[in-house]
């Protein structure tokens, strides 16, 4: 007769230091490998849906802030946008080039973080400290211009909350001579490092097929070897006046698509989000940032779709407008929500520590994922 | 090791309270649940990271709620997390001590209106020592309520009940 | 890449009476209106046809059109009567990069919409979050759940217009 064996269900969070927030993880195991992962989420779900619909179009900007805690700029950015093409506004050339500037640098602090995170889970600690030094020079730079470290409020409907300082320019200039140096050491102290190599390499391949079904998107999509980008694909913004590349995961350590290579298109993805901020910073135009803000927004009947590349993906805002002050409805369609889905395809079959490097390979953020 | 080398060297008597002494003992290692919620985590994060260094005050991360002596509320505690929280709480040995940082935790922040799913404080579940206010309070207001809460320490009586 | 109209009259051939209409008032993007029982055939052929191949989903929300009758409950607060919730599915082409917006409608009391799980993985938790959220109920989903919210929730679903949130959740006071 044969032996019969049961698999042993794990439980992983709601508090636990590599998931990244309050992530519960239920893992399914034979011995030490995984058949199933069921993410359960919701510890974070502050109702963000809800509040739009109470709020008047500007009042919901500082709830979009606190979504993507991480990449706050890009959010807001994200929501500017999707209002001015319902309102069919056009913003000042000054504002579009500030918007990118700082859409970029909260771009590059947001993979920092991840970066830095990343090797903290798999068990290099050293790199998180470097991270978050180079983080704290972003941050600075967005504390002068808007005075907040993390959750800005910066970018309004038709135009900024501040002008920059008059030092602003000067001292990102100063930011990307002192930074560009750091990826390479980066690279030497993490990338390339023998153990990481070992933990990244050849785990959690997600072929494209798989990604795209899913619906994956940002660098998680870009690993597994399809460049796309909506910066380029549909270049909102000005973004269609900038030269960069799109990196992609070329499976140098491994396999195209495994940890490794959605880690380090972020590391690529930093010097790309440099070289723009190069292009624009000695282009912005004079003017006054203040000039298209409307006084009263309403906008018309209807809908709109808006997507932006967030550092994490597509990050969409769906608004009704029913004629009100007060959108009638925003989705946001969440990139974290939508890549940690496809955690259970990457984890069949890999050993439970795997799971970490996995996850945070994907980088996500709860607040995003549960909004 | 500079001035305390010779201090100490022959044997010197220090003469002090037990109270003092364990407070001061307490009070300079408080070892916290390495535990984040939403926003402030990441400034919760940053203050333990090389700018602000947390450590020089002797709070050191613990993974395990087993291990630490105070629990930062980080962020927005939710109805489906509240329970959660309570159940590290009580895990926790004694003496305990617990920093609200930031509105949300303090009484529900932006959130206190429409949220739903929000619950309007933390103090509604577990009792707190320290209110760190701000959305989100920066590394320098984290700071100043660890200090607070070594004050609080400081001045604790081993033999009176604690209010 | 093709526009929105030839879209549809592809569609329309196909399809007949399943697919309803096209309505272009829109300041922004057009929106086909499909019948909730033959959603999951309309993705189905939308994802497989050789000129369209719309391989992702980019966004599936539900939405309360709050369009019913408004009257008052017994305790005198307002809830909607009748009417209907709808969903809104937002497809993107990565090979031919044309857009598309489907819209579908169901009655409020009885909310029914095709899964369309099966066509994109994307759609498994948009929807659970559109039931946890409205409760519509996706017929054929293999995992119908609340995510978001606690899985013992029992006051209704939030981001209806007429919700009421409850005074106590497991011993903890909702409101502020």
């Amino acid at each position: 007769m044969a032996l019969k064996t049961e698999t042993m269900i794990l439980n992983m969070g709601p508090q636990h230091p590599s998931t990244h927030g309050v992530l519960r993880l239920e893992l399914e195991l034979e011995g030490e490998l995984i058949v199933d992962v069921k993410p359960h989420i919701g510890y974070l779900h502050r109702c963000f849906e809800k509040h739009a619909e109470a709020m008047t179009y500007p009042q919901v900007i500082p709830y979009t802030d606190r979504m993507d805690y991480l990449a706050s700029m890009y959010n807001n950015f994200g929501y500017v946008l999707a209002v001015e093409k319902l309102l069919g506004i056009e913003v000042p050339e000054r504002v579009e080039y500030i918007r990118v500037i700082m859409g970029e640098l909260q771009r590059i602090a947001s993979h920092l973080v991840a970066i830095g995170t990343y090797g903290l889970d798999i068990g290099a600690f050293t790199p998180f400290l470097y991270c978050f030094r180079d983080r704290e020079k972003i941050l600075n730079l967005f504390e002068i211009t808007c005075g907040a470290r993390l959750l800005y409020n910066y970018m309004w409907v038709g135009g900024l909350s501040h002008d920059i300082h008059p030092d602003f320019v000067r001292l990102t200039k100063d930011f990307i001579k002192e930074f560009r140096p750091t990826i390479k050491e980066l690279n030497d102290l993490l990338s390339y490092n023998k153990i990481f190599i070992e933990r990244t390499a050849n785990i959690g391949i997600l072929p494209l097929a798989t990604a795209i079904n899913y619906g994956v998107t940002g660098p998680s999509l870009r690993g597994s070897g399809l460049a796309f980008d909506l910066r380029k694909e549909e270049p909102y913004s000005i973004y269609d006046r900038f030269d960069f590349d799109v990196p992609v995961g070329q499976g140098l350590m491994g396999t195209v698509g495994d940890c490794w290579d959605r880690y380090y298109v972020r590391v690529l993805e930093m010097e790309q989000s440099l070289r723009i901020i190069e292009q624009a910073i000695d282009k912005i135009p004079d003017g006054d940032v203040h000039s298209a803000i409307p006084r009263r927004i309403k906008p018309p009947v209807g809908t709109v779709y808006q997507r932006v590349e967030n550092p994490r993906g597509e990050l969409g805002y769906f608004i009704i407008s029913d004629g009100s002050t007060n959108p009638f409805r925003v989705k946001v369609r969440a990139p974290s929500f939508v890549n940690l889905e496809v955690l259970g395809e990457l984890c069949k079959g890999h050993l439970v520590a795997d799971v970490i490097a996995i996850l945070g390979s994907i980088d996500i953020v709860l607040g995003e994922v549960d909004r | 090791m500079g001035i305390l080398d010779k201090e100490f060297s022959d044997g010197n008597i220090v003469i002090t309270k037990v109270e003092d002494l364990f407070n001061w003992a307490r009070l300079s290692s408080i070892w916290q649940l390495g535990f984040g919620l939403a926003c402030c985590a990441i400034e919760m994060m940053a203050t333990s990271a090389s700018h602000y260094d947390f450590d020089r005050f002797g709070v050191i991360p613990r993974n395990t709620p087993r291990q630490a002596d105070a629990i930062i509320i980080s962020g927005t505690v939710t109805l489906k997390m509240a329970t959660r929280i309570k159940r590290l709480y009580e895990q926790m040995p004694e003496p305990k001590y617990i920093i609200s940082m930031g509105s949300c935790a303090n009484c529900g922040g932006p959130y206190w209106n429409h949220g739903y799913h929000v619950l309007k404080g933390v103090d509604r579940v577990i009792p707190v020592d320290v209110y760190v206010p701000g959305c989100p309070p920066r590394p320098e207001a984290l700071l100043e309520g660890l200090l607070k809460l070594q004050e609080k320490i400081r001045h604790e009586s081993l033999t009176k009940k604690q209010a | 890449m093709k526009t929105p109209d030839e879209i549809f009259d592809i569609l329309k051939n196909n399809f007949n009476d399943d697919v309803i209409g096209i309505e272009k008032e829109q300041p922004t993007e057009p929106i086909i209106f499909v019948n909730p029982s033959a959603i999951n055939k309309v993705c189905l052929f939308l994802r497989d046809n050789e000129e369209l191949k719309f391989d992702s989903l980019m966004n599936l929300s539900g939405v309360d059109d709050a369009n019913g009758e408004k009257v008052k409950d017994n305790d005198g607060s307002e809830i909607i009567k009748g009417g209907t919730l709808s969903v809104y599915y937002h497809l993107y082409s990565i090979k031919y990069k044309h857009k598309i917006t489907l819209k579908t409608s169901t009655s409020r009391e009885e909310p029914r919409v095709e899964s369309v799980e099966s066509v994109w993985k994307t759609a498994n938790w948009h929807e659970r979050e559109a039931y946890d959220m409205f409760g519509i109920i996706f017929n054929n989903h293999p995992d119908l759940r609340r995510i978001l919210m606690p899985y013992d929730w029992e006051a209704g679903y939030p981001l209806r217009k007429d919700y009421k949130n409850p005074e106590f959740y497991q011993g903890m006071k909702v409101p502020y």
